[in-house]
C-alpha cells in the first residue's frame, strides 16, 4: 500500500488520540509511534514506515510536533539514523533488521561506525583490520585499529568494514559487519583534538567476536555495502536547514551589531562577503531540498558540504579577529567527552578550532573535490595503480 | 557524526520561495536555446561584433515578436504575454550562454519595467508598452549601464519647456539599436524618437553590448509621467534589471564552465587528458560549485522579484553582489585553462571575459550591492 497524505495524516491523530502527549511516557510513545508505522514512513511496514513516499514525513513531523509529542533525540543518534539504519534496510536479512532497526530508531541503541583507520583515511578501502572466519564456531575473529569513532563510548553497537581476504585487489576483499561494541576486546580511548575535547576515540579490536549471523551483506562485497553508508553520510552532513543568519554566521552579525567598537572597514567589507556567501550557500540548500522534494535530486547535494565546511573556517575565523583582545582567550581547555557534536557552541575560538574539522571529517575536501569532478564533470580519473593490486601487495 | 539543528527559538524560514524551474519556463528555455544554436553561434556573434553594429534585427525580430519574449513582464491587457520576471530570467540565462547582441536587459527589462511603472499615468506610456511587447519597437532608456539600484539618479536633462530637451547622457547600452530613447528630464520621463538624438558610439570592452554617448540638443518627444513617478519608475526598473542581470551571468558562466570541461576532457598532454589532473579538477569542480550557488542566488532574485516579495531588495542585492563574481572568475577560468588557445581572438572565450567583466559594472558593482546589503541586513559600516 502507499499512503497518501491525508491517510498518513490521520493515522497520526490516531496514534495522538490513543497516546496523547501529555499522559503517555516519552519512550511509550516513541514505541507507539514506531509500531504505527510513523517512525520513518517511507520505511516498510513492521519496520516502523508504512512504504510510503520520504516527503511525506514532514506531514507526521509537523503534526506530531505540534501537538508537542516527543521526538526519539535524533541528535544523539545520528549515525544510527542516518547512517547504519539505510545500510540495514539495504542490505538485511529480514532478522537483522527485525532485530536492530526498532531499538535503533527508538534510541534504546547508539550506534557507532568503525570505519577510518590510522592508514586507511581519504583511502578508506585499503583498511588493514582484518576478520577470519572461525567456521567451526560460525564466528569472525576481528583484529586491528579504528579511529575518529564519534559516540563510540555510548555505542552499543557498530556498523564495521573489516578485511576478509588480502589477496584480493583492495575494494574485493571487504566484509561488512554489524559488531557489539560491549564484546570482549573492544577498547575505546578517546581521542582529544585541537579544542581540547575528545569527541571522537580510538577503538582498538582485539580477537572479537562477530557471529556470522552480525554479517551485513555478502563476504567481500563490504565495499558496496560501505558505500551505501558514505554517501547517507555526506547527505547528513550537508543537509542542515537553516534561517536566514543561521549558523556560524548569527554570532558574528549580532557581535557586529552589538558592539560598535569592534568594527573596521576592512573587517566590514570580510564580514559582508561572508554574509552574502553563507546566504547564497543556504538558498543552494534549500534548492537542492525542493529538488529532492520534486522527485529530481540534483548533484549539488555533493557540493553543500564543501560549501559549508570553507564558509564555516572562513567566518569562524573572521569571528576571532573581529573580538579583539577577546579573540585572544579560549573558554576552557579541559578534556571533556561530549555526547554531541556542536559545530557553533561555546565560543569562538572554540568555533574557529572545530571548523577545521569540517573539511576533514565525512570525505576531506580534496575528495570531495574529485568527486564533483569526476562524477558530476566527468572529467577523467587520475591514473592508478592500485585498484587491481592485490591489497597484501600495496605499499603502506 | 551528528551536526546541531538551527538554535531553538529561531523561526524556521517561510518557504515560500520557489528556486526551481517550472515546464513552462523550461519550454521557453528550450525555444530561446534552440534559436540562439541556429541563429547566434559564437564566430557569427564575433563577425558581427566585428562590423562595429552587433546586433542582428532579424534575430530580435525572431526572439522578440514570434517567441515572444519582448512581452513576458508585460500583462496581457497591454498586449504583453502576462508571464514575469521568473520567465525573462530563463531567456536571460540563455542569452548570457550565447552572449547575444540583443536588447533584451536594456528594452525588455529595463525599458519595460520603466513604462509598466508609468502606464497608469497616461495612454502613451501604454501605447509605448504595446509596440515594445509586440516587438514592433526597440526601446532603452538613456541612462548610463553602470547606473545601479539604491544609487544617486544622475542630474535629470534640461527641459527648456514645452518638452524641449537637452543635455548628454554617456555609456547608453543599445542606443544605436533603438527606435525610442526613454529620457529623465527635470520635468519627468520622455519617450523621444532615437532619430532626434545624436548618438555616438563608443569603442566598448564588450564588444556584444554597443554603448553610445547620447547627446540631445533641443529634442522633442512626448512627457510620459511626472517627475516623481519618473524616479521612483526607474529606481523600480533598476532593482528589477540588477536582478534579472544575475540570471544572464549565470548563463555566461555556465557555458564557460561547460565549454571548459568540454576542452580539457578532449585535449591530451603528457599522454593524458588534462582534465585527469587533479590542479585542474579541483578548480573546475569549485567553479561548478560556485556555478550551482549561483543558480540558487539568481533564481530567488526572479522569484523575489515576480511575487513582489518585501525582501526583493535584499534578494536581489546578494545575488548581484554573489553572481558579478562567479560570472568573471567563470570566463577568466574559461581563458586560463584553453591555455593558448583561450587568449586567440578566434576562440570566442573572450567574448565571455568581455561582457562578464562589463557586466560586473553593470547596475552596480559587487561592492556597491554589499552596501547594500549592510543597509538592508543592518550591518552597518564603522
Amino acid at each position: 500500500m502507499t499512503a497518501t497524505a491525508e491517510e498518513l495524516l490521520a493515522r497520526t491523530r490516531d496514534l495522538l488520540a490513543a497516546h496523547p502527549p501529555a499522559a503517555t511516557a516519552p519512550a511509550d510513545f516513541l514505541r507507539a509511534r514506531f509500531d504505527a508505522g510513523l517512525a520513518w514512513v517511507h520505511y516498510p511496514e513492521g519496520l516502523g514506515g508504512l512504504g510510503a513516499p520520504r516527503t511525506l514525513q514532514a506531514v507526521v513531523d509537523g503534526e506530531l510536533e505540534a501537538a508537542g509529542a516527543p521526538d526519539n533525540d535524533p541528535r544523539r543518534i545520528g549515525i544510527g539514523l542516518g547512517m547504519a539504519a539505510p545500510t540495514i534496510l539495504a542490505y538485511g536479512t529480514e532478522e537483522q533488521k527485525h532485530r536492530f532497526l526498532r531499538p535503533l530508531w527508538l534510541g534504546e541503541e547508539v550506534w557507532c561506525q568503525l570505519f577510518s583507520e590510522p592508514g586507511a583515511g581519504s583511502d578508506l578501502a585499503a583498511l588493514g583490520t582484518r576478520a577470519v572466519l572461525d567456521e567451526e564456531a560460525g564466528e569472525w575473529v576481528v583484529d586491528g585499529q579504528k579511529v575518529w569513532t564519534s559516540s563510540a563510548h555510548t555505542a552499543r553497537w557498530a556498523i564495521l568494514i573489516a578485511r576478509t581476504d588480502p589477496t584480493l585487489p583492495k575494494h574485493r576483499g571487504i566484509t561488512y559487519f554489524l559488531c557489539d561494541m560491549h564484546a570482549p576486546g573492544v577498547e575505546v580511548r578517546p581521542l582529544r583534538q585541537i579544542t581540547g575535547e575528545a569527541e571522537f576515540n580510538e577503538v582498538f579490536l582485539t580477537g572479537v567476536r562477530i557471529p556470522d549471523a552480525h554479517r551485513l551483506g555478502a563476504v567481500g562485497e563490504g565495499w558496496a555495502v560501505a558505500r551505501t553508508t558514505l554517501m547517507n553520510e555526506r547527505v547528513s552532513i550537508g543537509g542542515m536547514r537553516l534561517p536566514r543568519e543561521g549558523g556560524m554566521i548569527a554570532p558574528v552579525a549580532a557581535a557586529w551589531r552589538e558592539r560598535p567598537g569592534l568594527r573596521t572597514h576592512a573587517l566590514h567589507q570580510r564580514l559582508l562577503g561572508l554574509w552574502v556567501e553563507a546566504e547564497v550557500a543556504r538558498l543552494t540548500a534549500e534548492r537542492l531540498r525542493q529538488q529532492l522534494a520534486a522527485g529530481q535530486p540534483g548533484p549539488e547535494g555533493s557540493g553543500m558540504k564543501l560549501t559549508f565546511a570553507r564558509l564555516n573556517q572562513e567566518i569562524s575565523g573572521l569571528e576571532v579577529e573581529l573580538l579583539g583582545e577577546e579573540g585572544l582567550l579560549y573558554e576552557d581547555w579541559t578534556m571533556r567527552r561530549p555526547d554531541l557534536v556542536d559545530f557553533t557552541g561555546r565560543d569562538a575560538g572554540y568555533r574557529y578550532l572545530r571548523a577545521k574539522g569540517n573539511s576533514i571529517e565525512g570525505g576531506t575536501s580534496e575528495i570531495l573535490l574529485n568527486i564533483v569532478a569526476e562524477r558530476v564533470l566527468g572529467l577523467p580519473a587520475e591514473p592508478r595503480d592500485d585498484k587491481d593490486t592485490p591489497w597484501k601487495d600495496l605499499a603502506r | 557524526m551528528t551536526a546541531r539543528p538551527p538554535r531553538p527559538g529561531r523561526p524556521a524560514p517561510r518557504a515560500p520561495i520557489d528556486l526551481l524551474y517550472s515546464g513552462t519556463e523550461e519550454e521557453l528555455r528550450a525555444a530561446v536555446r534552440s534559436l540562439l544554436t541556429d541563429r547566434c553561434d559564437p564566430a557569427g556573434v564575433l563577425a558581427r561584433a566585428e562590423t562595429g553594429r552587433p546586433h542582428d534585427p532579424e534575430l530580435w525580430h525572431t526572439l522578440a515578436a514570434e517567441i515572444g519574449a519582448a512581452g513576458l513582464l508585460v500583462p496581457e491587457k497591454l498586449g504583453g504575454a502576462g508571464a514575469g520576471h521568473r520567465e525573462a530570467a530563463v531567456v536571460l540565462e540563455e542569452l548570457g550562454r550565447a552572449v547575444a547582441p540583443v536588447p533584451y536587459l536594456t528594452g525588455s527589462v529595463l525599458a519595460t519595467e520603466i513604462l509598466l511603472a508609468c502606464a497608469c499615468d497616461g495612454p502613451e506610456a501604454a501605447e509605448l508598452l504595446r509596440e515594445l511587447a509586440a516587438g514592433r519597437i526597440v526601446c532603452v532608456p538613456a541612462l548610463p549601464l553602470t547606473l545601479a539600484p539604491g544609487a544617486p539618479l544622475p542630474a535629470p536633462l534640461h527641459d527648456a519647456g514645452g518638452g524641449v530637451l537637452s543635455g548628454t547622457v554617456s555609456s547608453v547600452a543599445d542606443a544605436v539599436a533603438a527606435d525610442v530613447l526613454l529620457v529623465l528630464a527635470d520635468t519627468g520621463l520622455h519617450a523621444v524618437p532615437a532619430d532626434r538624438a545624436a548618438l555616438d558610439p563608443v569603442v566598448p570592452l564588450d564588444l556584444t553590448r554597443p554603448l553610445a554617448t547620447v547627446t540631445l540638443d533641443a529634442a522633442t518627444g512626448t512627457r510620459l509621467a511626472d517627475p516623481a513617478t519618473a524616479r521612483a519608475a526607474v529606481a523600480g526598473a533598476l532593482l528589477s534589471g540588477a536582478g534579472l542581470l544575475a540570471s544572464e551571468q549565470l548563463g555566461l558562466a555556465e557555458w564557460c564552465l561547460t565549454e571548459t570541461v568540454a576542452y580539457l576532457r578532449g585535449r591530451h598532454q603528457f599522454n593524458r587528458p588534462v582534465g585527469s589532473f587533479q590542479a585542474l579538477k579541483h578548480r573546475l569542480a569549485r567553479l561548478w560549485l560556485d556555478v550551482a550557488s549561483a543558480r540558487a542566488a539568481a533564481r530567488a532574485a526572479a522569484d523575489a522579484l515576480a511575487t513582489a516579495a518585501p525582501e526583493a531588495p535584499l534578494t536581489v542585492a546578494v545575488a548581484q553582489a554573489y553572481c558579478s563574481g562567479v560570472a568573471v572568475r567563470a570566463a577568466e577560468e574559461c581563458v586560463q585553462l584553453h591555455g593558448g588557445i583561450g587568449m586567440t581572438w578566434e576562440h570566442p572565450a573572450h567574448l565571455y571575459l568581455k561582457r562578464a567583466k562589463a557586466d560586473s559594472l553593470a547596475l552596480g558593482t559587487e561592492g556597491h550591492h554589499r552596501g547594500l546589503v549592510a543597509d538592508f541586513a543592518e550591518l552597518p559600516a564603522p
